[in-house]
């Protein structure tokens, strides 16, 4: 009972964790509140669904949503670089599309995966005889969350990655560069939302459903996981940022399983992540001196 | 060099806060030349750099860099051919990034930035002899990151980053300003080298009537949207300190307001 409470704990924890380090290239390092996610995640879902039901190969079922998330993301940059439309507006905007865009991929407003069709997790699952059977998903999620982590990782420390963290630090060094801070900043939500809705997608096999509506909440999920874990996990300093965002999803998802098999009806947990994140933001604000204080352009 | 022909700029045209501050406004800066700019608050100086790095546009009038118009050119694109050091030292580094990365992102400036490697290694050494000069012991601190450092050592930092591919024009603007006297010297004593070694030509805005005699070719003292002096070669020689407050201080009895 407690084993299969904690490994779903974990296998929750990693698959948002992966939506978590977008979010947290976005809020974090872009400071772009971006509300698309909450539309690029079951865009996932949806291109992975479609995917799978047509028998086609889960892990390329991955890349597509990864994929599909990038160009998902970019709209929302262009939206906000070449339209100048306010940044919070433009992911309401893109999430609200997406809406209709996911309900079109999928053709119903919700759906299972029938029994035969063949998941990343079905694929695996012989591996792991006997009791080790309970970790199956587990083990392939961690994988997939620990890929990713490592490829942002490596991503942080190229060129572009340099460029990417700089902009949303200071533009103005970004254009005494001779780059054009507008390109890096659609590059960046691109990235980000790409991995949102491979995190979808990962969801889509583990869950082996679609539901239209599956998306909300899961922006204030990454801020939540975000903020964890860059105050509670930024004291280790061994550990990248990265690591303390999945490790705050785990948090997260440990909170609520908590709270819910403390008696918490599952229709009032929005209610209490809303507090939490409240709770967690006050707290935020009040141990952390406002960093990047005065850096604009041309003060 | 560069130079701006006949530039119109107004603040807010048309509404209660309308201000006209450049009318037919001109200057011409040679290759080589090592301009000192000085002169009243809201004088036009910061304004001026704005319109010649591109931040922001003119009403009417030229824009020229190397002779050629470049009126419609992005910030961004000007850049290739200008590097900049601001007055608050946070504006000309990466806060959140390494002294090493900084170096790293300003030296491959002009080259594409894809997905090699972004850390510099094989200019270490090079990175380690600059930041030697500067005396402040930052050659030791390479993985410091540069919000982690002092006003004077970050705009230190900045001036090497603006300068580490050498741009054809150089503007600083009162980059010494928010430093204490003992930093603004090293700064100032860091710029004349730089600008010389490179043999960048230069723009400098400066509130220190002492730097804009020591340093630099030639002397601007602006005022109200105009250039009420240019001083250079012998002229600028038997110019002191003393000449320029007098000037200052005529201008501010005629038009009523303070230095
Ligand atoms: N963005 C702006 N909007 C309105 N007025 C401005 C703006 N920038 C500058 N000004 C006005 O133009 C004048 C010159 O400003 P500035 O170039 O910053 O002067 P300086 O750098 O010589 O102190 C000032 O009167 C200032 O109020
Ligand atoms: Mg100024």
């Amino acid at each position: 009972m407690i084993e299969s409470m904690i490994i779903g704990i974990l296998e929750q924890g990693f698959i948002y964790g992966i939506m978590a380090m977008g979010v947290y290239i976005t809020y974090t390092i872009l400071d772009f509140p971006d509300l698309s996610v909450d539309g690029t995640f079951p865009l996932g879902i949806a291109v992975c669904f479609v995917m799978i039901s047509h028998a086609m190969d889960p892990w390329l079922a991955l890349l597509a949503a990864f994929a599909a998330g990038c160009i998902a993301g970019a709209f929302t940059g262009i939206f906000n670089v070449k339209l100048r439309i306010r940044n919070l507006l433009c992911g309401i905007l893109t999430m609200t599309a997406l809406y209709s865009v996911n309900y079109g991929i999928v053709g119903k407003a919700s759906d299972f995966l029938g029994m035969d069709s063949v998941t990343i997790f079905s694929m695996t699952e012989r591996f792991f005889p006997g009791h080790s059977a309970l970790y199956s998903k587990l083990a392939v999620i961690i994988v997939i969350a620990i890929a990713s982590k490592f490829a942002l990782d490596w991503y942080m420390r190229t060129k572009s990655g340099f460029l990417l963290r700089s902009v949303g630090d200071n533009e103005g060094l970004v254009i005494t560069l001779a780059k054009n801070p507008g390109t890096i900043k659609i590059i960046g939500l691109s990235i980000a939302n790409g991995l949102v809705a491979l995190a979808g997608a990962v969801y889509c096999q583990y869950s082996r459903a679609f539901n239209v509506g599956s998306g909300t909440g899961t922006v204030v999920m990454g801020l939540a996981a975000v903020i964890i874990g860059t105050t509670v996990f930024r004291k280790l300093k061994f550990m990248r940022v990265t690591t303390g965002v999945l490790l705050g999803m785990i948090v997260y998802k440990a909170c609520i399983s908590i709270a819910l098999a403390a008696g918490l009806r599952s229709q009032d947990t929005n209610f209490m992540i809303t507090v939490l994140f409240i709770v967690t933001l006050v707290i935020n604000e009040f141990f952390v001196k406002k960093k990047k204080a005065g850096v604009k352009r041309n003060g | 060099m560069v130079e701006l022909s006949a530039v119109d700029k107004t603040f807010n045209q048309g509404t209660i806060d309308e201000k006209v501050l450049f009318d037919g406004f001109s200057i011409k800066i040679e290759q080589g030349e090592f301009v000192a700019v000085i002169g009243s608050n809201g004088s036009g100086k910061t304004t001026m750099l704005n319109i010649i790095s591109g931040s922001a546009a003119v009403d009417g009038g030229k824009v020229l860099l190397g002779g050629t118009e470049i009126n419609g050119m992005k910030d961004y694109k000007r850049a290739l051919r200008i590097g900049r050091v601001f007055q608050a030292p946070a504006m000309g580094t990466c806060s959140s990034m390494t002294i090493w990365e900084n170096l790293s992102i300003a030296d491959n400036k002009g080259r594409p930035f894809g997905l090699s490697f972004g850390l510099n290694r094989k200019r270490k050494d090079f990175y380690r002899s600059q930041l030697e000069f500067l005396g402040m012991g930052l050659e030791n601190r390479l993985d410091t990151l540069a919000g982690a450092l002092s006003g004077g050592q970050r705009q230190a930092l900045a001036l090497i980053m603006a300068t580490l591919v050498r741009p054809e024009l150089l503007l600083l603007d009162e980059h010494t300003a928010a430093l204490d006297p003992k930093a603004a010297d090293i700064v100032m004593e860091l710029t004349d080298k730089v600008v010389k070694e490179k043999k960048i030509t230069s723009l400098m805005v400066t509130h220190n009537l002492r730097y804009a005699v020591e340093y630099g070719t030639r002397t601007i003292m602006m005022h109200e949207g105009k250039i009420v002096l240019d001083v250079s070669g012998q002229e600028r020689t038997d110019t002191d300190i003393d000449d320029y407050l007098k000037i200052f201080n005529e201008i501010s009895l005629e038009k009523g307001n303070s230095l």
